[in-house]
């Protein structure tokens, strides 16, 4: 049974979809109705871009049986350039290289798998930009 | 006149070398690498799938094309590794492109020939007035049978293509299809890896289809070999496309810079389309260039394009073929190598 958050996630999930408070600037995701920052409920639907930072990160050795090939792989909060933070699994890499200041591109990719005959659910994780 | 408006490419980081999967198998490197003109090639991470690179090249090929993604009215990703056997690969890489929900979208299958049928086709309706721009992808991430010749090749990778009427950064002048009933390859439902005919392959397969469909467009345009500057032929390995080549009349000065199989491998349908972006990432204004693709089942599908002046202004909006190929690289053991590919069987 596939999961409907996932489903109603999708435009998050695959197109990094945020919001951007009108009234002070402040850049959330996921998207908010709300200003976090000034309570303005002008937000408006703006995409985040495919880059960022790490913030801070850290090496998962003991993963959800569904990520267990995975293992170890690092997970990591990133900020984009919009200073939207989000957290995501870091790719391609050795997890021990995943340090903050660390520049990383957002890449689609499979996130998981629901069970053996179930879903696959994408979304973005981090790459390191050399 | 329609044409290409975009183009972008993929090619996963992670490579194996011929020398490491011939030591597994009690193989001599030097044969394999000389045999088959193969050095490495590219494997798929865990979380990389036809939909993943289908997405990351069409990215590239939307930000060349600096359109807006919702006037795509078509798109196509032609692959022999769709991850669903139900459910199309196109629904997932539209929303993740943002080109939907207002298009048509199919996925395809021919072999290795699916990617070049998926740009045929978005060809066909942008010129018919169908649409305003139609996307066709070529990806796979194929697997050869263990100790099998196709584990050397088979590899992971893909292109996208925009086709549109305005804004060209190439005119295609000229396309040709041959098709015909040949079991050369084939894996029935439910098999895991697929199956080929040996020397079937060669001979009556490949050559016949990729020298006919290149030969009767050469017929159909009046341009002989010499007049082209680049040309690419689908790449099983790195030998059957040199001699096809040099049968065909045509020099190293042509082939060897879409001739990209010996650190890439086999990617399948994204084979002669990611071998044709590396010559748009170089090609200069005015440039004919040639690609054959060969699927096999079997058919090939032949496209004569021309270079405009737009093409050198937009090709540094994403990465080069060559980047991928020389950049970042991971090169793994045969170990880690089956994990990736899901060789391994683990209890829940
Ligand atoms: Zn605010």
């Amino acid at each position: 049974m596939p999961s409907p958050r996932y489903w109603r996630e999708v435009p998050n999930r695959y197109r990094l979809e945020g919001a951007k408070c009108a009234d002070c600037g402040k850049v959330t995701f996921p998207a908010r109705h709300v200003c976090p920052d000034c309570r303005s409920a002008n937000m408006e639907a703006m995409a985040l871009s495919r880059s960022g930072k790490v913030v801070t990160s850290t090496v998962v050795r003991t993963p959800p049986d569904d990520l267990l090939m995975e293992s170890p792989y690092a997970v990591a909060v990133v900020e984009t350039p919009e200073g939207a933070r989000l957290m995501v699994q870091v790719a391609d890499c050795d997890p021990e290289e995943v340090l903050p200041g660390m520049e990383v591109s957002l890449e689609f990719r499979l996130i998981r798998k629901e069970g053996h005959g179930g879903i696959r659910c994408y979304g973005h994780k981090a790459v390191p930009v050399v | 006149m329609a044409g290409i408006v975009g183009y972008g490419a993929y090619i996963p980081r992670n490579r194996i070398t011929s020398e490491e999967i011939a030591k597994q198998w009690g193989k001599d490197p030097g044969s394999i690498q000389r045999g088959l003109l193969l050095k490495e090639k590219s494997v798929p991470g865990l979380d990389e799938d036809t939909i993943t690179i289908s997405v990351a090249a069409g990215r590239g090929a939307l930000e060349r094309a600096g359109i807006e993604p919702g006037r795509v009215g078509a798109l196509y990703i032609g692959s022999e590794s769709h991850p669903y056997a139900v459910k199309p690969s196109g629904t997932i890489v539209s929303e993740a492109l943002g080109v939907g929900p207002d298009l048509h979208v199919a996925d395809f299958e021919f072999a290795c020939k699916a990617g070049t049928e998926a740009m045929f086709v978005a060809l066909g309706l942008v010129e018919a007035g169908r649409v305003e721009y139609a996307m066709g992808i070529g990806a796979d991430t194929s697997q050869g049978a263990p100790n099998d010749a196709l584990e050397y090749s088979a590899s992971a990778g893909g292109a996208a293509y925009i086709f549109g009427k305005e804004h060209l950064l190439v005119d295609v002048l000229e396309t040709y299809s041959f098709t015909t009933d040949t079991p050369d390859f084939w894996r029935r439902e439910g098999e895991f890896y697929p199956r080929h005919g040996g020397r079937f392959t060669g001979e009556p397969a490949y050559f016949k289809h990729v020298m006919t469909a290149t030969e009767r467009i050469l017929e159909k345009t009046g341009f002989k070999p010499k007049d082209f500057r680049y040309v690419v032929l689908h790449m099983p390995n790195g030998k059957f496309p040199l001699s096809a080549a040099k049968q065909l009349g045509f020099t190293k000065e042509q082939w060897e810079t879409g001739w990209i199989v010996p650190q890439m491998g086999n990617t399948y349908s994204g084979s002669s389309p990611t071998g044709l972006a590396a010559i748009l990432d170089v090609a200069d204004p005015d440039d004919l260039i040639l690609i054959t693709s060969f699927g096999s089942g079997a058919g090939s599908d032949s496209f004569v394009l021309r270079a405009t002046e737009l093409l050198p202004e937009r090709r540094d909006r994403a990465p080069t073929v060559r980047q991928m190929l020389d950049g970042t690289r991971r090169y793994l053991t045969y170990g880690q190598y089956a994990k990736y590919r899901e060789k391994i069987i683990v209890n829940d």
